[in-house]
């Protein structure tokens, strides 16, 4: 498709847009802006991009520092360095006093590919997840991670974007709702619930045509918004379903799975099938993006296997 | 308030501090007692701030990064009527804004949270480049522990301070020379600091961190293009006799006794 393009790429537009219609927008960026494509922003508002070296710890701090001054800074690294090296900071310096600091990490999850698991950030949805005051979007196409970067511009307090290297189409419109702390449901289904976040929610729709074709009806959702997160909603769509299966480029712990789970305990019918398309407790390793999805059974096809075994009960 | 008549003062803010430390039965003595000068010569005539308009956007930035002194900033808050001085009796206490490590979101005064080592540096070198940025006049000042050096954040803060010629941005070291299992030469030597700092390509300064007149006269000296550093010897417990250079009252509340002779030592007869 022609408009298929890296969420980084989408990102780095998705600032300069932003960078133009508000003032208060500055950037930072640790050595990386390169990769996680803030180049673009630094090209056009070079008076308003900061870049601070190999120093995740100072780039988060001193963003604290930016938004003291009433300046709205973006704030970005590789998805590992930010949340993971980083977490402290981020935790202590930007979310226990409510500071308006965005930060957005890209090569997240799997699809880093080549680098490898030193790179491959399986847990920053979680660890974002666990902070008080903290937003967290995962953005799963280059419309969706415009409206994002626009929507956490809105907030006043912190948020954190996780930003994909790959390129992906758009699967979503510029019509489709994009509400912080609401699902998207992309397709109607009544057999089972494909509930998806980030470059997953692709691969479920393509699960949904499958299993279509076998006589299973099933719904697709897109959970942009990890934090807040849509409990009314999901607990709703777990009522209409036989089952769900969550699938998502993260541990299956403290993501997704985590989120849905949380929602539904102590709400679902006996014989309920829930099932998880995630990385089990595992390091990521390097390979092209596409054998490690395989490799991790992360693919369209798993999706599908999982939903199956629950259409196939009673 | 002249210099000279600063010294009363210096001996009420410690003698507060104490009560409080009493009171809640917690907190940092040493290195609160230690820094009292370094925090009086901002408060009390240098910073540019009004503790009428605690947000005013032009005000000079004070971040107490070694934010286990905390003690003492709210004392010196509570004395420029920031807010009630009896809240001081509430610190640390379940219901009370003065939290144990300072709380910009709780207590009115306050410039930033710190506490966790190292960020309250680093944070104040993000606010000094966005006042460059925003063609701001005002002021950032960091008063750092010395033990605090020892974080890895400091040096990437003082790296870019550098990078970005950020002369509106000091540094104050309290150089006590001791932290909590020990003396910095002990637990992990800070070296020669002044030659670090240099290094690095800050102004540097030493002064007597006891002496506010030589901490204000560091504070003014021009350092045009550069951060400036200001290493202040000082005495870890200053005041209380047998609190002066004991790394044991790092962080520990005094007993019955012994907040009697503290108090007493600083002039102020208690009956408790």
């Amino acid at each position: 498709m022609s408009d298929a393009k890296s969420l980084r790429v989408a990102y780095g537009e998705a600032l300069v847009e932003l960078g133009t219609k508000n003032s208060k927008v500055v950037v930072l960026d640790a050595d990386l802006a390169h990769a996680t494509m803030t180049s673009m922003f630094a090209d056009r508002y070079p008076d308003r991009f900061f870049n601070y070296g190999i120093a995740e710890q100072n780039l988060m701090s001193a963003a604290a520092g930016f938004a003291h001054s009433g300046l709205i800074p973006f704030a970005s690294t590789f998805a590992l360095f930010g949340a993971g090296r980083a977490y402290e900071i981020i935790r202590n310096a930007i979310a226990y006093n409510n500071t308006n600091v965005k930060i957005a990490c890209s090569h997240s999850g799997i699809s880093v590919g080549e680098d490898g698991g030193s790179h491959q950030s399986i847990e920053d949805i979680g660890l974002m997840r666990l902070i008080p005051n903290m937003t967290v979007l995962v953005p799963c196409d280059p419309i969706e991670m415009k409206k994002a970067i626009a929507a956490a511009a809105t907030i006043n307090g912190p948020v954190y974007i996780r930003v994909a290297r790959p390129v992906v189409s758009n699967i979503t419109t510029e019509d489709t709702q994009f509400e912080i702390g609401k699902v998207v449901t992309l397709r109607e289904g009544t057999d089972v619930a494909l509930i998806s976040t980030g470059l997953m929610t692709e691969r479920a729709l393509h699960a949904a045509l499958m299993l279509e074709k076998e006589g299973i009806s099933a719904k697709v959702v897109n959970v942009h918004s990890l934090k807040p997160f849509d409990v009314t909603t999901i607990r709703q769509i777990a009522k209409s379903v036989k089952g769900i299966v969550t699938a998502e480029e993260h541990s299956v712990i403290g993501g997704l799975a985590s989120a849905v789970s949380e929602s539904l305990v102590g709400t679902l019918p006996q014989g309920f099938g829930f099932e998880k398309v995630a990385i089990t407790d595992t390091f990521g390793k390097s390979g092209k993006p596409e054998d490690l999805f395989s490799y991790f059974h992360l693919t369209a096809e798993d999706i599908a296997n999982k939903a199956r075994s629950i259409a196939r009960r009673k | 308030m002249d210099i000279a008549s600063q010294t009363v003062k210096a001996r009420e803010l410690r003698a507060d501090v104490l009560t409080m430390l009493y009171k809640s039965q917690s907190g940092h003595p040493g290195g609160s007692l230690s820094c009292v000068e370094i925090l009086m010569a901002l408060y009390y005539n240098v910073a540019n701030i009004n503790p009428q308009d605690p947000h005013w956007e032009d005000r000079d930035r004070i971040v107490l990064s070694k934010g286990h002194a905390a003690p003492i900033l709210y004392a010196i808050l509570a004395d420029l009527h920031y807010f009630p001085k009896s809240d001081l009796s509430s610190f640390r206490q379940i219901d009370s804004h003065l939290q144990g490590h300072p709380d910009m979101v709780k207590t009115l005064g306050v410039d930033v949270n710190t506490g966790s080592l190292g960020q309250g540096a680093a944070i104040a070198g993000g606010m000094a480049n966005a006042a460059k940025y925003l063609k701001k006049d005002y002021q950032v000042f960091a008063i750092l522990g010395d033990g605090e050096l020892q974080e890895g954040l400091i040096w990437e803060a003082s790296m870019a301070a550098s990078h970005y010629k950020l002369d509106n941005l000091t540094f104050l070291l309290d150089h006590n020379g001791l932290q909590i299992d020990g003396t910095n030469e002990q637990v992990m030597s800070l070296g020669d600091i002044i030659a670090k700092y240099e290094a690095f390509g800050f102004s540097c300064f030493k002064v007597d961190g006891h002496d506010i007149q030589a901490i204000v006269e560091a504070l003014n000296a021009p350092t045009e293009g550069k951060p400036k550093f200001i290493c202040c010897e000082t005495v870890k417990g200053k005041g209380v006799s047998f609190m002066e250079n004991q790394a044991g009252w790092h962080g520990k509340a005094p007993n019955k006794e012994q907040y009697v002779q503290a108090m007493k030592e600083l002039g102020v007869e208690v009956n408790v």
